[in-house]
């Protein structure tokens, strides 16, 4: 992996496409008699990377689950591209907070996987997989095991196996949350880098504020379970390409963060007292 | 420690144990009849090894092995996977199994040899039952492990049941069997034996029984060493097999403190 493919790709700064991807109305999710998030309204944009902030146990995850298919809502649709949701979606990239590789495949077997699922013959899913794992910088890694991979490398597998099928929409559940915050640094860019070479709708769950405002074009702040909705919506007006460790040195970022933080910090709060 | 010094110390335990009891033995302090001189059971092995009719009854008792060891894999694994893909299923033919499973194997035995014979087919069947039972439990166990993210997204990526099935739920459940290969070849070994000893013509368990019968304690003790160097042979097939097999996972023996 080298540093040089980190540099931030020219890219035009393209206005997102305002046809509404994914659209969330009026969601509710519960299990049995706990209502986790309640009267859910979300739009994302084609083209548009939406963050979604929230305190701890505040219901992120099942929001993302909803769009993927993954589960159902008891109250309210969900749609893709006008296209309501009621089972697993296989168009939409998911990148998962835990490891989610097959153990038993190597890199290249993984990253190959829906393009196997969907019945491509292997001469071709071999070369487009080998593509991307050059494009997520792991050349010459392909016959490793996940477990012989490092954390950071797994991640850039799980990229490119999330990636390869050209997905309408990407979900992210806090992804690089269980990597150090170097690793996080690279991978932030690396994503960003991916992103912006072929723009999507992503759907970014996160706990960290500033991945939050580094990596969206709109932050939204859910308040504290149960019941949790979304209470706020922010507008992030940086311009890219950006890059994740400077851009927080910039002004604009810190208004921001504190402008956030000051509606963040009450369900954060709320959400401790809750527990206790 | 080194190595070399631990080797010395295990042979001096070997020549102390074995040159002790040939001793006493000669000093007539042991009696022969109930345990008899490590040389005489020594030159049983040797005069069996020679024998070209001896090889016959290991061929035997390797065939009910292995023919018990496969076929009892095949049924657990099918039946494992299938139950625990299905938890409805698995709930109702909960309690056969378990009272099954509580079932003594050794006193099928006689059953069997009633159904099948005294041939071979009554020795893999023992061993099936015992096989089985074990490939089950670490199937199914293997099949309801399997991490829910790999699952959920192996789905989103697109996986068809069928999918699923060969991509995440045998491979899952192949680790654990693998993980058990040792214990239930073990179990195919004392099925076969077990029934060679209460009823057959051939087999090294007959060779035992046979030895008992005429009240030769050396070629029961003969046989017993020819056992257990059989299952030790088999044990190091395994290792080797099992390495080969399980690639993707951290090899165990290099976690393994040296």
């Amino acid at each position: 992996m080298s540093l040089a493919m980190l540099k931030p790709v020219p890219v035009q700064p393209g206005e997102p496409d305002t046809r509404p991807m994914v659209s969330i109305d009026s969601v509710e999710m519960s299990f049995g008699t706990y209502v986790a998030v309640q009267d859910v309204n979300l739009t994302v944009a084609d083209g548009e990377f939406l963050a979604i902030v929230g305190p701890t146990g505040c219901g992120k995850s099942t929001i993302l689950n909803a769009i993927a298919g993954l589960l159902k809502p008891t109250k309210g649709t969900v749609s893709i591209d006008g296209t309501l949701i009621n089972n697993i979606q296989n168009d939409i990239g998911y990148l998962f907070q835990q490891d989610a590789l097959l153990p038993w495949k190597t890199s290249i077997e993984n990253v190959e996987l829906s393009l196997m699922f969907k019945g491509i013959a292997v001469k071709e899913r071999r070369e487009r997989s080998m593509n991307w794992l050059a494009k997520v910088g792991l050349k010459g890694f392909e016959h490793r095991y996940p477990h012989q991979l490092s954390g950071g490398q797994r991640k850039r597998v799980q990229m490119a196996q999330a990636l390869i099928a050209a997905p309408k929409v990407i979900l992210m559940d806090e992804p690089f949350s269980a990597l150090d915050i170097h690793t996080r640094h690279l991978m932030q860019n690396e994503l960003l880098r991916l992103w912006q070479e072929e723009r999507r709708a992503v759907v970014m769950i996160t706990h960290d504020l500033e991945e939050a405002i580094a990596l969206g074009d709109r932050v939204a702040i859910l308040a504290a379970g149960p019941r949790s909705r979304v209470i706020e919506s922010f507008p992030v007006e940086l311009e890219r390409p950006r890059d994740v460790a400077e851009i927080k040195l910039d002004p604009r970022f810190m208004d921001l963060y504190r402008n956030i933080w000051a509606s963040l910090r009450g369900e954060v709060e709320k959400s401790y007292e809750r527990r206790d | 420690m080194n190595v070399v010094t631990e080797r010395i110390i295990q042979l001096g335990i070997l020549v102390f144990i074995l040159g002790g009891w040939q001793l006493g033995v000669t000093a007539g302090v042991i009696d022969v009849f109930f345990f008899p001189a490590p040389l005489d059971i020594f030159n049983q092995i040797v005069t069996w090894i020679i024998q070209p009719s001896f090889y016959k009854h290991v061929s035997i008792t390797l065939t009910e092995t292995v023919l018990g060891y496969v076929i009892g894999t095949a049924l657990g694994v099918a039946a494992g996977v299938w139950l625990g893909l299905s938890r409805s299923a698995a709930r109702i033919l909960d309690p056969f199994i378990k009272g099954l499973n509580a079932i003594p194997r050794v006193v099928l035995a006689p059953i069997f040899v009633l159904w099948l014979g005294l041939g071979l087919w009554s020795k893999v069947a023992l061993a099936v039952t015992l096989v089985f039972f074990i490939t089950f439990f670490n199937a199914m166990q293997g099949v309801r492990e399997v991490n829910p993210v790999v699952l959920a997204n192996a789905k989103i990526l697109g996986a068809k049941r069928s999918d699923l099935l060969r991509h995440v739920y045998f491979p899952a459940a192949a680790s654990w069997i693998l993980s058990s290969l040792r214990t239930s070849v073990g179990f195919a070994v004392v099925g076969a034996i077990i029934g060679e000893y209460l009823g057959a013509s051939a087999g090294l368990g007959y060779l035992i029984a046979q030895a008992e019968g005429n009240f030769d304690a050396v070629g029961v003790f003969a046989g017993i060493i020819i056992l257990a160097v059989f299952v030790l042979i088999i044990d190091r097939i395994l290792d080797v097999a099992e390495g080969k097999l399980i690639k993707w996972r951290p090899n165990a023996a290099e976690e393994r403190p040296a």
